[in-house]
């Protein structure tokens, strides 16, 4: 397997596996390359650390499921792989620049004016040529 | 001035696959959503680094712009794969070729390098193809 395979293979082991314990070790393994040659290797790819990559999907992950479900910031917090809520709120904050709670109200009024005015969310030249 | 692209046209066979197509091959997200009287389905999406790109999932359907001929007619042109729609931009070509030809997705060519950088070609689920490129550093 050339490396390019076992870099892609990590990577998908990444977003297969990211609401769960994930570790460099992990990875190398995964990869079957030294930590150091697979951390050189993933970031010359990707144009980002194995961590930071891993970050951003547990934040993907939690953006939505505070879209999509009722659960509790702390619910979700953990259900994403992060351990403390504290960590998770200031990851989510300087990833997206709002808070969780916020992100989430967001998302709900967003998703109200797509059910009630859904033509308020729809360029107005493309309204007057699609819509009869 | 001009400053920006905010929307761009995709015009696909079927939303629900092409949503599935863009989200779960491709990696991109959903940003918008929306049905208008019951019928037209406003869908865009974009790639998940790039907030202020929304590419619209438009169906060909007859209806107020299209007739049943030209319906047709651009159907045939998409599914015939006559439709070349944009440019993907990518930090690694070879590793990005590798992980959606692992999930299935179907390359008219390898990553191959051009003066611009390296570039493979694949297409959607509808028939659009696109450039995948790698530009240098």
């Amino acid at each position: 397997m050339d490396l390019y395979h076992r870099i892609v293979k990590a990577k998908l082991f990444i977003d297969d596996n990211c609401c769960n314990t994930v570790n460099l070790d992990h990875l190398s393994q995964e990869a079957c390359l030294s930590k150091f040659h697979f951390l050189r290797l993933f970031k010359r790819t990707y144009n980002k650390t194995p961590h930071q990559y891993l970050t951003e999907r547990r934040i993907e992950k939690a953006k939505t499921k505070l879209s999509d479900t009722d659960l509790k910031v702390q619910e979700i917090c953990m259900d994403v792989g992060f351990e403390s809520v504290t960590s998770f709120t200031l990851k989510f904050r300087s990833v997206t620049g709002q808070t969780p709670m916020d992100y989430r109200k967001k998302r709900l009024k967003i998703k109200q004016i797509q059910n009630e005015q859904p033509d308020s969310m729809v360029p107005g030249c493309f309204a007057t040529k699609y819509v009869d | 001035m001009i400053t920006k692209l905010s929307h761009t046209t995709v015009y696909v066979l079927d939303q629900d696959e092409a949503m599935d197509f863009y989200v779960n091959k491709l990696g991109f997200e959903v940003r918008t959503d929306a049905t208008m009287n019951g019928s037209f389905r406003w869908l865009t999406v974009g790639p998940k680094d790039q907030p202020d790109l929304e590419i619209i999932l438009m169906l060909v359907q007859p209806g107020f712009l299209f007739d049943d001929q030209s319906a047709e007619q651009m159907k045939n042109l998409i599914r015939n794969g006559k439709m070349g729609t944009g440019v993907f931009e990518t930090p690694d070509c070879k590793a990005t070729y590798l992980e959606l030809k692992s999930k299935g997705v179907e390359f008219l060519s390898e990553p191959k390098q051009q003066p611009y950088g390296i570039e493979a070609t694949f297409k959607d689920n509808s028939g659009n193809w696109f450039s995948l490129t790698e530009r240098p550093e």
